[in-house]
């Protein structure tokens, strides 16, 4: 396969699992909205610009400053939010995500099947559509689920009419690397705003929990396996190591393993040892971890090191079969 | 130009507007009666009741859209990816009528190439005078680092697209010669595709000759022309990349070849070796059939600010490392001034005589020539001889006062880049017009030719139309279509054919 194809199988599900994840963050914490909460919608929504590395830099600030003030709190978020969601200037927005991943799979529209293009020209064009709405809330009402609901067709036709060799493979990385990266930052920002260890009992953190929950799509199978009884420490366990719930960090890591690995046997490449061993390692690290000791250190420190590894795993797949010199290329 | 009362067929309400002049008719001959070739497609359209004809045009729209059979059109700001309009009613050529144009363009293809190598060798026929030395080194064509230079097979001009027309009295004349770059065969297989779903028994009785084995064809004629010693050689299509035009087509003659489909990005030269970038590692590529023109394919050795092309590419061909098809500097053989000396070509190079003769053209840099042309504007069209696709050029009957003027101002300041012609009445073919009557429009044939360890040319081409009435120009960039093309075997084929069924 082409490595200019491979580069643009691998950004198209990383944009895609990108938008479907924002699309939830912002759902979820426009719900919590409606509760009394003790949360500030500014403290809440500048954790949702963390939560997708926007906190910084990307010009959101000024939007931000715009809640400060009582009267004008709504505005400013509604505003904050229809960025989130439309502005195309903002890379982290859900339609820069999806126009981005559009890009990427038109570039290659006969590498992919022709059901998988339809779904996400579809999905554009519904998009567009809804963008040059006025901001409102039922417009978000709409969107908001047409995002996710499009993501999730797009990755069930990839599964029934792509065939499963390289190129599926590659789709694969790019959604579990995303995925991995972004429940981590996920995890990362309630660590450090709302698992203080405060009274854990308050009604308001536990809707917080419970929102956490959601946003990873977890809530249900999570009391399947812990009842509804929500700790700190098992959530943590659950969205972290949880070895079969397909949106925990060790079910994403162990995928892109796999996924690393087919590949590898299908190029024959001489060159990827250090990427599987990195793979390797942050495999096992999730694989033999334990709460308690997680916890017993720090979390958060945890936590930055898995998002360390992941920044590695995406570099070593760019030198190994993207970006490789000419040089290493010949030097077999 | 008087309109010939015609008997008989045109009684049809279906024909309710047809007319005819001086031009010929593909359908119908002088006399209005219908030409023998045609009746069993003219019975066929007139017994199918109306609503029919309009669900199976609809389905075959349908089927070009899913399939994403688009184009893109130039200058214009929204809505620049269409589909490619498309008329439901085939062009039937007979088998004498092919078996003369395929022999012209065999003869055309073999001389051109020959005068190719010399141009880029000896220059035998510059030194003889036959073709004045000018013409080639003034044609930004003309590409110098060509000079000495080998070429697989001295194969310059592997796949070339042939502009025909026909004139008045039924002979089939070159309009021009597409050694570049030339599109549209994928549009002559999906044409073909789709009318074999549309009127499948007609098809069958007809005897159409079979033109599905072009993909097979083109990878055999690119594989012939692999270098020395590369008995397996690696093939890919070189696309300028998704912006372009003819993308659809790039993508779809790689499939079909079951080729890698690269851009320029996709290549790297390492000791003037051209190397594909995959996630297995580099692979050594071979045969380059490029959809990029000279200008842009080696920023290296021609414009520098390409990014198209590939670093270097230049070079490993020189080296012989890599086959490139078409080669580079080709363009000089279908310069529009060039085109008037292509009959001299081929008595120099085969002593024969053009069996598809030329249209007669006036060179503006000859003084005398320049000055009829400028008294006789309105009646001409005047053509920039670098320019294709329809842009760049003036039709005289059609234009005004003004847009007169302001070509008389180019061809003084640049006489050199422009050529003019008689405005032609070529053939019309019948159509299915929009209200679903049959009218005639405007067609020209582009055939196809590959040039490796033989000449093939499969039986067919791409007939455009001037869809709007009246209009002469077939372009699909200036709103033509196209319809499939039905070459028919010769008639003692056709007899055997008829007896065994």
């Amino acid at each position: 396969m082409l490595s200019r194809v491979a580069d643009s199988l691998y950004w198209t599900t990383r944009y895609l699992e990108r938008a479907e994840h924002t699309a939830r963050l912002i759902d979820i914490n426009m719900g919590l909205m409606l509760d009394r909460s003790r949360v500030s919608a500014e403290r809440r929504w500048q954790r949702v610009l963390s939560a997708v590395g926007a906190a910084q830099g990307l010009g959101w600030n000024d939007d931000a400053a715009g809640m400060a003030g009582e009267p004008g709190r709504w505005v400013g978020v509604t505003a904050l939010v229809h960025a989130l969601c439309f502005d195309t200037t903002k890379h982290a927005s859900i339609t820069a995500c999806i126009f981005a991943a559009r890009e990427n799979a038109r570039q290659i529209r006969d590498e992919i099947s022709t059901e998988q293009w339809q779904r996400l020209n579809g999905l554009f064009h519904e998009i567009s559509r809804l963008r040059t709405a006025m901001p409102s809330e039922r417009n978000l009402a709409e969107f908001l689920p047409t995002i996710i609901d499009g993501v999730h067709l797009f990755q069930g036709v990839t599964d029934t009419t792509l065939s499963h060799g390289e190129g599926w493979h590659v789709l694969r990385v790019g959604r579990y690397l995303e995925r991995a990266w972004s429940i981590t930052t996920l995890l990362d920002v309630y660590e450090r705003e709302v698992f203080l260890g405060e009274d854990s009992d308050d009604a308001g953190e536990y809707l917080e929990w419970v929102g956490l929950l959601r946003i990873c799509t977890a809530f249900e199978a999570f009391c399947r396996v812990h009842t509804s009884d929500l700790t700190h420490e098992r959530i943590l366990e659950f969205l972290l190591l949880d070895p079969d719930f397909p949106h925990s960090v060790r079910y994403a890591v162990d995928a892109l393993h796999n996924a690393l690995e087919a590949i590898q046997q299908h190029t024959r490449t001489q060159h990827g040892g250090e990427l599987m061993r990195v793979a390797g390692r942050l495999k096992s690290t999730l694989a033999f971890a334990q709460i308690g000791e997680i916890l017993a250190q720090e979390p958060v420190r945890y936590l930055r090191r898995i998002l360390e590894q992941c920044r590695e795993i995406h570099d070593l797949v760019y030198t190994v079969y993207i970006q490789y010199s000419v040089e290493t290329a010949l030097a077999v | 130009m008087t309109t010939v009362p015609v008997r008989g067929a045109f009684e049809h309400p279906l024909l309710r507007d047809y007319f005819m002049d001086a031009a010929f008719d593909e359908m119908f001959d002088g006399d209005g009666a219908i030409r023998p070739h045609y009746a069993a497609l003219f019975h066929e359209l007139t017994t199918l009741p109306p609503e029919e004809i309009r669900r199976r045009k609809q389905s075959a729209d349908a089927s070009f859209l899913m399939q994403g059979i688009t184009f893109t059109v130039y200058g214009r700001e929204e809505g620049t990816e269409r589909i490619f309009p498309y008329d439901l009613i085939p062009r039937v050529v007979t088998g004498e009528e092919w078996d003369r144009i395929e022999r012209g363009l065999t003869q055309r293809i073999t001389a051109l190439n020959l005068f190719l190598h010399d141009i880029y060798n000896d220059q035998k026929i510059l030194a003889q005078g036959v073709v004045p030395r000018e013409v080639v080194y003034t044609c930004q064509q003309f590409r110098r680092q060509m000079r000495g230079l080998r070429v697989p097979r001295n194969v310059y001009v592997a796949i070339a697209g042939t502009d025909l027309l026909r004139l008045n009295s039924g002979e089939f004349v070159v309009l021009e010669d597409n050694l570049r770059v030339p599109s549209g065969v994928s549009y002559m297989l999906t044409n073909r595709r789709i009318m074999k779903r549309t009127l499948p028994s007609l098809f069958r009785d007809y005897g159409v000759r079979p033109i599905d084995h072009y993909p097979q064809a083109l990878l055999a004629t690119l594989r012939s022309l692999a270098p020395e010693g590369r008995p397996e050689p690696t093939i890919v299509v070189l696309t300028p990349g998704v912006y372009n035009s003819a993308y659809f087509e790039h993508t779809w003659l790689a499939r079909q070849m079951g080729v890698e489909l690269v851009e320029g990005r996709d290549l790297v030269i390492h000791d003037n070796v051209v190397y594909m970038r995959t996630t297995a590692g580099l692979k050594r590529v071979d045969v380059i059939y490029r959809r990029v023109d000279d200008d842009f394919i080696d920023p290296l050795a021609f414009r520098g600010d390409s990014i198209l092309g590939a670093a270097g590419l230049f070079n490993a061909y020189r080296a012989g490392n890599v086959t490139l098809a078409n080669a580079f500097g080709t363009g000089v053989a279908d310069d529009k001034a060039l085109y008037a000396y292509v009959p001299a070509i081929i008595k120099y190079y085969l002593d024969e005589d053009p069996i598809l003769n030329n249209v007669e053209t006036y060179l503006l840099t000859d003084a005398k020539q320049r000055e009829y042309v400028k008294q006789n504007l309105e009646k001409l069209v005047v053509k920039a001889v670098g320019e294709s696709g329809g842009y760049g050029m003036l039709v005289g009957p059609q234009s005004s006062a003004a847009e007169r003027e302001e070509f008389k101002r180019r061809i003084e300041a640049d006489p050199r880049n422009y050529i003019a012609q008689p405005t032609l009445n070529f053939s019309r073919s019948p159509c299915l017009l929009e209200d679903g009557s049959i009218g005639p429009r405007h067609v020209d044939l582009r055939p196809y030719i590959l040039f490796g360890d033989k000449v093939t040319i499969v039986p067919g081409g791409l007939t455009r139309v001037a869809l709007r009435q009246g209009s002469l120009v077939v372009n699909s960039s200036q709103g033509g279509g196209s319809k499939d093309t039905w070459v028919l075997g010769t008639s003692q084929e056709a007899h055997a054919f008829a007896s065994s069924r």
